[in-house]
């Protein structure tokens, strides 16, 4: 039992079980999936498809934290891509044609990826803090979205972009299908290849994967670029599903969502370990909390207020100072060292 | 001639850690207008003789007195108060701040709460000037060399009415000219009575500025001396533990070989961390390091392996001059390193003992070819059970083992790269004497295997039994290379080194 | 390339300490001249004024973004507490309440909440990205509670402080909260250089490890910075109450960046321990002077101002590491 409640996702878990739990008091068939006209209706899957681009930002992000980075600029990211690939299909002859949507979608994608290098040359070439570098584009990308569209929101209507957020493929809405391949070639590429373990290497010990002749430069200019691609998907799935680009609005503090969910999923801030199923499970927790909050009738204006406090207690909960504080467990020794700094600490 | 009574004594101090004993009945004292010298290895208890003064660490036996009284500190800040202040090798000032705030920053002069600062900046002019600085005051601290920070923070220690002023290895990043000024500034706090404990590697800079010394060798006390009556030789058989008439012959020395130049480097140097040396390194070859903490032996070894940058010289592999930019490129040609600093720049304690062994591994190879698990297991298991790694867990985090076996993951981390220099800093430093012997026949076993090896070791026995040649260092200069025939021996070692000269 | 050398020459014969400082007051003087020469009637003494005015409550939340971002930490709660201050007076007020006590209750909850925040990050040790992140969470959603829509203020000393003009003489007017954000400013440069608390912000930056050895109060001053940020924010959303005369949960959203990128272009450094609050008061009127400029432009679309602002930001930030690179 003890090891069970000292798994790491042990309290994401319980979280989402007891939100999902609420649900289903207060909305009768809440676990009720349906197949209508070939398609799966239902709560669930609805909390997924919604959720959909914060688990795909969140992705991202937890590869860039765990290298003790952050990634402010993924909101913006968003915008972009969403008002570059609206603007070219817009400019199309035949909004439907397959070929110059993907033509669209792909310059999209390559800008974001741009913008994900220029974020990891500032972090790992110039050496600047992850979170100002980052603020950069988070402020100027804003603006370079809303220049794309030049200030309007430019709607589109072209069914094979509609496919990517609104659509549905194999009786499952589309969203679903790409979140589960990203995250599959996620998991494919930090778990089956190596990046992962090179990312927490660099993540633990900065200076020690230097000197086992890891390439940190190189890993960390990979995560911002990833995490930008992540962001640029999120951002084609979101203007997709309206029809339309709102380089103002759209991805508008996604990013503070997805830093949430990251470390909602066990993933420190401080780097090292991480989680990709955390955190989904933060992303799908963030989502719930929002279904939850208009199943059970409380109006939606407290969504931000149940936000903060799922934070508080989480954060709390992951705190070790808040642990040997409150519940008066003592801290093993590990080192003469931060024997010294806690003595200090206490004269002060 | 009655000598003045100490300021300071401590009797009979015993300091335990979980499995170690630092202090084992260590008496020391402390004479007004004394500059005391505290000498010993590493690891022999200076830092923790000091951190027990100054109230970093409690005591679990004897007794401190301060001027006829006894006194125990809570923190470094209570000793501080008592008048008791230490001068860390890293200036612990804000740098960002002035000359003048740095000395008086929390004791401000005010007025109705506001801080005067001219009559700041004068009295901190004044201070200096006690001292014979002639500084900006209100010049942020930053543009300051390090030996003028160190003083400025002598100048705040010795203002808070400093009877016991710790000096913590002040002068191992300053130039000669920077030392002396040190030197005055010490002169004069001595005239006015203040007690200094001096602590250094440079033996010369000893010998310069100490009245007397007290060794310590492995947590017990040698002695106390005065420096003019001990001479340098004697100092360091004192401080390794081997006095000149106990000859020992070392009897298993290992075969010299005969093998091609691996490495050759020719007046290779970096500015402030090791003047040109050149040396060469022939395959299946042992090359010792010997020297003090300090020397120059952990700088040669990063300049080995392009973790810093050489400023002057070649390097040549296999005859092929290359340079090495990144430790990467440096493993690439084969050359691993192991440093001494396990916790810093060796393990990442968060991972298991199988990610930190295929560590360099599966960086050498890039992330995109991974290591097959299965693969990884062998590997693994192969050389946890050839170092006889404990817990023989893979999957263990290596954070909870013990100093012995995380060195031994790190050297399990460089062995599958099967590589052709090992380079060895410390390895068997703080390590029990068990895993010591293995880790010594594993060299002995690696070398007559082909590869190379560059080990480097305080312990001058243990530099002797595994070398086929001896370095030695003094001060950052590398002042001999001794084959290791019958005539090498530990004494004409220590002689070597205490006098920077081949005897 | 050579602005960047000519900048570098410059380090000689000005102590460097103020180069960035010196540098925003330059690109200020630039700005406006430029304006002056490209616009007609750009060039007056209203025209800043004006500045000051349409941004004296960024001013303030600036102020105390300032103390927060000097000890090395960051506030992200300051938008929202700025919203949370109009919503709370403009409810409050339309309750009856007296103008003053309104006042007062802003200024002791919005020190209210950077106290709690303070001790968070100080106590548990949770960076003060993620408290402060929950706390703009937590006052946003205050603000939804109270309503979710625009609630106008009628009440007579707010109007009366809004419509009141303070003559300068020669056509030039302020509003009375360009004054209280020059108290606010004076006071704090005031407190940042004359008083201990101001001095232990700037060793906290510098080295937090060594304020501690040097027996400084850092526990104190942590909190103590976001306190005073909570309550710069709860009484820039008093100056925006009067500015725009109504409450509003949406309104100052996205604040904190503002105040953060004008403390970064007013040269005080991230990593805490150097800077100057001119600079910030200069970074602040730097990014309303954009504002203008592009209002006066008029083809010229909003979103440039955003853009401008990020280059401004990463000239800066190039800036500083040209500076800390060659000091170390």
């Amino acid at each position: 039992m003890t090891r069970f409640l000292r798994h790491r996702l042990f309290w994401p878990v319980a979280i989402l079980v007891a939100l999902l739990a609420l649900n289903l008091v207060f909305t009768d068939n809440f676990f009720r999936v349906q197949m209508k006209d070939g398609h799966l209706y239902g709560s669930l899957i609805d909390i997924v498809r919604f959720g959909a681009p914060l688990i795909l930002v969140s992705l991202g992000m937890t590869l860039v934290i765990a290298t003790s980075g952050i990634d402010l600029s993924v909101g913006s990211v968003v915008a972009i891509a969403g008002a570059l690939a609206c603007l070219r299909i817009s400019d199309l002859d035949d909004q439907n044609s397959i070929g110059g949507v993907l033509a669209a979608v792909g310059i999209a994608l390559a800008l974001s990826v741009a913008l994900g290098v220029w974020n990891g040359l500032l972090v790992a070439g110039i050496g600047i803090q992850p979170i100002i570098a980052t603020l950069i584009l988070m402020v100027a990308g804003r603006g370079l979205a809303q220049l794309i569209t030049d200030g309007q929101i430019t709607t589109v209507n072209s069914s094979p972009y509609k496919l990517i957020g609104g659509g549905y493929w194999l009786t499952l809405p589309f969203s679903i299908i790409i979140v589960a391949v990203v995250l599959a070639l996620t998991a494919f590429l930090t778990r089956r290849l190596a990046l992962g373990l090179l990312i927490e290497s660099v993540g633990g010990n900065a200076e020690a994967s230097r000197l086992s002749g890891i390439s940190a430069r190189g890993v960390l200019i990979t995560v911002y670029t990833f995490c930008a691609l992540c962001a640029g998907i999120a951002g084609l799935m979101i203007s997709s599903n309206v029809s339309s680009a709102d380089g103002n609005n759209a991805g508008l503090w996604i990013e503070l969502d997805a830093i949430l969910a990251v470390v909602i999923g066990g993933t420190s801030l401080a780097g090292g370990r991480f989680s990709l199923g955390g955190t989904v499970l933060g992303a799908l927790i963030i989502q719930t909390l929002t279904t939850t909050i208009y199943s059970i009738g409380v109006p939606p204006e407290t969504t931000l207020l149940f936000k903060a406090l799922v934070v508080t207690i989480v954060c709390l909960l992951q705190s070790p100072a808040f642990r040997e504080k409150v519940f008066h467990r003592r801290r093993r020794p590990q080192s003469p060292s931060p024997v010294t700094e806690e003595k200090v600490r206490v004269s002060a | 001639m009655a000598a003045p009574a100490p300021i300071l004594r401590m009797s009979g101090i015993g300091k335990q850690f979980p499995g170690v004993k630092a202090l084992d009945d260590v008496d020391f004292r402390l004479l007004p207008g004394e500059v005391h010298a505290l000498m010993g290895e590493n690891g022999a208890g200076k830092s923790t003789l000091i951190k027990v003064l100054t109230g970093v660490y409690d005591i679990d036996a004897g007794e401190i007195e301060l001027e006829g009284r006894r006194v125990a500190f809570s923190s470094p800040l209570a000793a501080q108060q008592a008048g008791i202040s230490t001068v860390y090798q890293e200036v612990n000032l804000c740098a960002n701040l002035s000359v003048a705030e740095n000395i008086f920053i929390g004791r401000e002069p005010r007025r109705l709460g506001r801080i005067q600062w001219k009559k700041m900046r004068r009295r901190a002019e004044e201070i200096l000037s006690r001292l014979d600085l002639d500084l900006d005051v209100s010049a942020p601290l930053s543009s300051y060399s390090l030996a003028i920070q160190q003083m400025v923070a002598i100048a705040r220690a010795v203002d808070i009415d400093a009877k016991v002023l710790i000096l913590d290895e002040p002068t191992s990043s300053l130039d000669a000219g920077e030392v002396a000024q040190l030197f005055r500034v010490m002169r004069r706090l001595k005239e006015q009575g203040i007690a200094i404990l001096f602590v250094s590697h440079f033996l010369d800079q000893i010998y310069e500025i100490s009245d007397r010394m007290t060794i310590l060798r492995n947590g017990t006390l040698v002695g106390e001396y005065l420096t003019s009556e001990l001479s340098q030789v004697e100092l360091v058989g004192k401080m390794i533990g081997r006095e000149l008439a106990d000859l020992e012959k070392l009897e298993d020395r290992p075969p010299a070989r005969e093998g091609a130049p691996l490495v050759e480097t020719e007046l290779l140097g970096r500015t402030g961390a090791i003047e040109p040396f050149t040396l060469t390194i022939h395959e299946g070859e042992v090359v010792g390091l010997a020297g003090l903490l300090g020397s120059g032996r952990t700088e040669i070894a990063r300049l080995l392996f392009g973790a810093d940058h050489a400023g002057t010289g070649a390097l040549k592999i296999d005859g092929q001059a290359v340079s090495l930019r990144t430790p990467r490129s440096a493993v690439a040609r084969k050359i691993a390193f192991c440093s001494e600093n396990r916790r810093a720049e060796g393990l990442i304690p968060d991972l298991t003992v199988r990610e930190n062994i295929i560590l360099a591994l599966q960086a050498a190879r890039g992330w995109t070819r991974p290591i097959p698990r299965r693969r990884q297991d062998e590997l693994v298991e192969k050389y946890i059970s050839a170092l006889n790694i404990r817990p023989a867990n893979p999957e263990q985090l290596v954070r909870n083992l013990s100093g012995g076996n995380q060195q031994k993951v790190l050297l399990a981390r460089w062995l599958i790269l099967e590589p052709r220099l090992l380079i060895l800093d410390e390895p068997t430093r703080g390590i029990d004497v068990g895993a010591k012997a293995e880790i010594q026949r594993l060299v002995a076993e690696l070398s007559d295997g082909g590869m190379a090896v560059l080990f480097i070791s305080a312990e001058l026995e243990e530099v002797l039994r595994l070398s086929h040649k001896v370095g030695v260092l003094r001060d950052r200069r590398l002042v001999a290379e001794l084959d290791n025939d019958e005539g090498l021996t530990t004494d004409r070692l220590t002689e070597t080194i205490a006098s920077g000269a081949i005897s | 390339m050579t602005s960047v050398t000519g900048l570098l020459d410059l380090r000689r014969t000005v102590p460097q300490k103020y180069i960035p400082v010196m540098v925003t007051a330059g690109l200020f003087v630039a700005m406006f001249v430029a304006g002056g020469i490209r616009y007609e009637g750009f060039a007056t003494g209203q025209i800043v004024l004006n500045v000051f005015i349409d941004n004296a409550f960024l001013l303030v939340v600036a102020v105390g973004m300032t103390f927060v971002i000097l000890t090395g930490g960051i506030d992200l709660s300051v938008g929202s507490v700025v919203g949370l201050s109009t919503m709370v007076s403009a409810s409050l007020l339309k309750d009856g309440w007296p103008a003053f006590g309104v006042m007062a209750l802003v200024l002791v909850i919005g020190a209210v909440l950077g106290l709690g925040m303070g001790a968070i990050i100080h106590y548990f040790e949770i960076q003060p990205f993620i408290v402060t992140l929950a706390g703009m969470f937590l006052a946003r959603g205050l603000c939804y509670t109270i309503s979710t829509d625009s609630i106008p203020i009628e009440n007579a000393t707010f109007t009366a402080i809004a419509q009141t003009r303070v003559d300068l003489g020669g056509d030039m007017w302020v509003s009375p909260s360009v004054l209280i954000a020059l108290v606010v400013v004076l006071a704090a440069a005031y407190v940042l250089h004359y008083t201990r608390l101001g001095r232990n912000v700037y060793a906290t930056g510098g080295s937090e490890q060594s304020a501690l050895l040097m027996g400084l109060p850092v526990a104190r001053t942590k909190i103590a910075v976001y306190t005073v940020s909570g309550f710069c924010s709860a009484l820039g959303g008093l100056l925006f109450a009067f500015y725009s005369l109504s409450g509003y949960g949406l309104s100052a959203v996205g604040m904190e960046l503002d105040a953060i990128a004008a403390v970064v272009i007013g040269g005080t450094l991230l990593t805490g321990g150097s800077g100057y609050l001119l600079g910030t008061v200069l970074g602040v009127l730097v990014l309303g002077l954009i504002q203008t400029i592009i209002s006066f432009e008029g083809t010229l679309s909003s979103w440039w101002t955003k853009i401008f602002i990020g280059l401004l930001l990463f000239a800066f930030i190039l800036l500083q590491r040209l500076i800390t690179a060659r000091r170390r």
